[in-house]
C-alpha cells in the first residue's frame, strides 16, 4: 500500500508578482511597460493623485459631521485608478464600498457619490448611460451580480466586460467562488479584482486562508488569474489592460490580485489600525507609496513638479468643494417617496401608506 | 381551451412568455435539457433554444445573482430554485438585493425577475423540500408574493409575474402540480397580482386561504353547504402585499373568519391577516378570528406529515367552532 504523501499534494500555482514601477520610481520590467503618450503617464498619476486628495478631503469632512460612511482609499490607488483606468466606458461596474473613486472615474457625478455617503437616495440615482449599480455592502454579492452583467452582455452580442472589486477578506465568502465559478461555467466577459491590503478590518490576510496566494483560488474556477503589485500603477494598469482584451475577445473571465495596503482605516466608523498592525508594518508600506514612485518616474521624464501638483490639487479641492455644495442643498427625504419606489406598480396596501404618510408630511 | 394540470398550465405560461418576449430567460438546475425536475419547463429549451433555456451549476445565490446582473443589463429573468427550502443559499440575492434595488434607487432600477420555486407538503419529501416558507419571502419589502391555488390561476399569474417589473416569487405547491385539473385557455391572459378572489361565496363565515389549502378549504365548504352552513372562500393568491380591500369587505359581510394555511402558526402570512382585520374590521366580527396552521416545529419527517399537516378535518372543526359561537 503506498502511503500518499499529502504534503506534497498541496497545489500552488506558480505566481510572480507582476511589477513595472519599483520605489524608485524605475522600470524594472520593460517588458510590462505600458505604450503611453506622456500626457497619459501623467494622467495615470493625476487620477491618483485626484484620489488621494478626495479621500484626505472625505476624511475632513466626515470629521466635520458634513459626510457620512467612509472607506479609506489611500494606498490604494495604483490598484483601483490602475485598474479602471484600463477599462472601456461602456464597461459594466459594479464595485464594493470601498472603489468609490473608481465609480466617479466612470462617470458618477462626485456629488452623487457623496450623497451616497451621507445616506441620500439621490446618491443612487444614475445619470442614463452609465453603466454601474450603486455600491456593494454585502461583501461577495457583487461577485455573483457581475456573473449575470457579464452574460447578459455576452448575450447582447456586446464588446464590452463587466468588472468588480472585492477585498482579500471577501475571498472567503461563497459568492466570491460562485461569482467566479458561473462567470468561467458560461464563458461570460468577467473581470475579477482582489484587492489584497493584507486586512479584513482587524483581521490579517493570514487567518482567511491557507492558500498562499488568493489569485489561486481562480484555479478553482478553470479561469486565469494574474497577480500584480498593486502599489504599482503601471503594473496595474498593463496587467488589467491585458486582461481586459482577452476577455472582450470571448475568451472568459479573469481574476487578477492587486497586492496593496491600506494606510489608514479600515472605515471612518471607529476602526483604529494601530490596535492590529505594527508601526514598522504601517513604515514599511508607506515607503511603497504609489503616488511617490509614479511622482519620481514622472519627474525623471521632466514631466511633473511641485508646481504642477499644487495647482492640481487646488482644482481638485475647488472640485469636491462645487459637489460639497451641490450635496448639501438636496431636499429632505420623503417616507411617502421611499414607499412609491419600493414597487414598480404600487400595491393597494402600500398605496395607503403612502397617503398616510403624505398627510403626516404635510402634502 | 383544455382541461389541464398546474405544471402544465405553468409550462405553457412560460412558453408563451418566452414566445413573446426575447428578454424572457428561464434558468436553474436542470431546467434545460431535462424540462425539470417537474417536467415545469418540459420542451421550452427545444423550442426556445439553449440562450433562452439554460442550466446552471449547482448554486443557488448564484442562480439568484446571475438573475439580478442579468436583470441590470435589460433582461426579464426567470430563475428556478429547485425546492423552496433550499432558499436560504439566495436569501441575500433576494432580500439583500433584488427587492431592495427599486427603493434604493429611487425607481430608477427594474427588477423583472420571476422566482418560480416548488413547495408544500402532502407528497413525502426528503428534508427541506416541502417547507413553507413564504412568511420569510412575505416580509421582505419590495418582493411580490404569490401562491397559485388552482392551474387557471397559475398561468394567468405567472404570466403577469413575467411581465411585471416587480421582483416576484412565484411558490407553486407541489401537491397541486398534479392533483387537479381545471380548464385554462389556449394563449396568453393574465390574472392581477394584487387582487384576491373570492372562490365561493357564501353568508355564515369567512374561510380566508392560499395554496393547497385553499382546496381543502373549498372541499370543506361545499360539505358543509350540504349541512346548511354557507361559507364563503377567500383566496388570498398573492400573499404580498395583501389585497386588504377583499379581505375586510368578506369579513364584514360574514362577520366570522377562519384563517387557513399549511404554514406552522408563526410563519406563513395568517397572522398579518389576523392583524389587518383586528384593525380595520373588529367592530364586524362577532366571534373570535379563528386560525387552523401548522404546529411551531420545523416541517416534518415524511412518514409523519399526516399527524402534522393541516387538514380538512381540522377547518371543518374551526369553521363549525366559529359559527356556532
Amino acid at each position: 500500500m503506498t502511503q500518499l504523501d499529502f504534503e506534497s499534494l498541496k497545489h500552488t500555482p506558480e505566481y510572480e508578482t507582476l511589477q513595472v514601477l519599483n520605489n524608485d520610481g524605475e522600470v524594472v520590467n520593460p517588458d510590462l511597460m505600458p505604450d503611453l503618450s506622456d500626457d497619459q503617464y501623467v494622467d495615470l498619476y493625476k487620477q491618483m493623485l485626484w484620489s488621494r486628495v478626495l479621500g484626505d478631503r472625505s476624511t475632513k469632512l466626515n470629521r466635520q459631521g458634513r459626510l457620512g460612511f467612509f472607506a479609506p482609499t489611500a494606498g490604494e490607488e495604483a490598484s483601483q485608478m490602475g485598474t479602471s483606468a484600463a477599462m472601456d466606458k461602456g464597461d459594466f461596474l459594479l464595485t464594493a464600498y470601498r472603489d468609490i473613486p473608481q465609480l466617479i472615474k466612470h462617470g458618477l457625478p462626485m456629488e452623487k457619490a457623496f450623497m451616497w455617503s451621507i445616506g441620500h437616495v439621490n446618491g443612487n440615482v444614475y445619470p442614463d448611460g452609465l453603466n454601474a449599480v450603486p455600491p456593494q455592502i454585502i461583501i461577495g454579492a457583487q461577485y455573483v451580480q457581475t456573473a449575470g452583467v457579464a452574460l447578459g452582455l455576452k448575450k447582447s452580442g456586446s464588446k464590452n466586460v463587466a468588472w468588480t472589486y472585492t477585498g482579500d477578506g471577501g475571498t472567503s465568502q461563497g459568492d466570491f467562488y460562485e461569482g467566479i465559478n458561473f462567470a468561467g461555467s458560461f464563458k461570460a466577459p468577467a473581470l475579477f479584482v482582489v484587492q489584497n491590503n493584507g486586512y479584513a478590518i482587524s483581521v490579517p490576510r493570514h487567518v482567511q486562508s491557507a492558500a498562499p496566494v488568493l489569485a489561486q483560488k481562480a484555479v478553482a474556477a478553470g479561469i486565469p488569474s494574474v497577480l500584480v503589485d498593486g502599489m504599482d500603477i503601471l503594473a496595474v494598469y498593463e496587467v488589467t489592460k491585458q486582461a481586459r482584451e482577452w476577455i472582450a475577445a470571448g475568451n472568459g473571465p479573469v481574476l487578477i490580485e492587486t497586492i496593496c495596503y491600506r494606510f489608514g482605516a479600515h472605515t471612518l466608523s471607529g476602526d483604529d489600525p494601530k490596535r492590529y498592525r505594527e508601526k514598522s508594518e504601517e513604515e514599511e508600506w508607506f515607503a511603497k507609496d504609489p503616488l511617490i514612485r509614479m511622482k519620481k518616474f514622472l519627474e525623471n521624464k521632466g514631466l511633473w513638479d511641485d508646481e504642477k501638483e499644487a495647482a492640481y490639487k487646488d482644482e481638485v479641492e475647488a472640485e469636491i468643494e462645487k459637489a460639497m455644495a451641490v450635496v448639501e442643498s438636496q431636499p429632505v427625504q420623503k417616507v411617502s417617496e421611499f414607499l412609491e419606489a419600493t414597487f414598480d406598480e404600487t400595491p393597494a396596501a402600500i398605496e395607503r401608506q403612502v397617503k398616510e404618510y403624505q398627510a403626516k408630511e404635510g402634502n | 381551451m383544455a382541461k389541464l394540470t398546474m405544471v402544465k398550465a405553468i409550462t405553457d405560461a412560460m412558453d408563451e412568455e418566452l414566445a413573446r418576449d426575447d428578454k424572457v430567460l428561464v434558468f436553474g438546475e436542470d431546467v434545460g435539457k431535462n424540462g425539470g425536475v417537474f417536467r415545469a419547463t418540459d420542451g421550452l429549451q427545444e423550442k426556445h433554444g439553449e440562450d433562452r433555456v439554460f442550466d446552471t451549476p449547482l448554486a443557488e445565490s448564484g442562480i439568484i445573482g446571475l438573475a439580478n446582473g442579468l436583470a441590470f443589463t435589460g433582461w426579464r429573468p426567470v430563475p428556478e430554485i429547485q425546492f423552496m427550502g433550499f432558499i436560504f443559499e439566495a436569501f441575500d440575492q433576494i432580500a439583500g438585493q433584488m427587492s431592495r434595488e427599486s427603493f434604493r434607487t429611487a425607481g430608477k432600477l427594474k427588477m423583472p425577475v420571476t422566482i418560480r420555486t416548488p413547495f408544500g407538503g402532502g407528497v413525502h419529501t426528503p428534508e427541506l423540500h416541502s417547507d413553507n416558507l413564504e412568511g420569510l419571502a412575505a416580509q421582505t419589502p419590495g418582493l411580490k408574493v404569490v401562491i397559485p391555488s388552482g392551474p387557471y390561476d397559475a398561468k394567468g399569474l405567472l404570466i403577469s409575474a413575467i411581465r411585471s417589473d416587480d421582483p416576484v416569487m412565484f411558490l407553486e405547491h407541489m401537491k397541486l402540480y398534479r392533483s387537479m385539473r381545471e380548464e385554462v385557455p389556449d394563449g396568453a391572459y393574465t390574472v392581477p397580482l394584487d387582487k384576491a378572489e373570492v372562490k365561493r361565496e357564501g353568508t355564515d363565515v369567512s374561510i380566508i386561504s392560499y395554496g393547497y389549502m385553499l382546496q381543502e378549504s373549498l372541499k370543506v365548504a361545499n360539505k358543509l353547504a350540504a349541512e346548511g352552513i354557507n361559507a364563503e372562500v377567500l383566496d388570498l393568491r398573492t400573499v404580498a402585499p395583501l389585497d386588504e380591500e377583499a379581505i375586510l369587505a368578506t369579513v364584514k359581510k360574514t362577520g366570522k373568519v377562519v384563517l387557513v394555511q399549511e404554514a406552522q402558526r408563526s410563519g406563513g402570512v395568517m397572522n398579518q391577516v389576523a392583524s389587518l382585520i383586528s384593525q380595520d374590521a373588529i367592530l364586524s366580527l362577532d366571534a373570535p378570528i379563528k386560525f387552523v396552521g401548522a404546529p411551531d416545529t420545523p416541517y416534518p419527517f415524511s412518514d409523519a406529515e399526516d399527524q402534522w399537516l393541516p387538514n380538512a378535518e381540522d377547518i371543518e372543526k374551526a369553521v363549525k367552532d366559529t359559527v356556532n359561537f
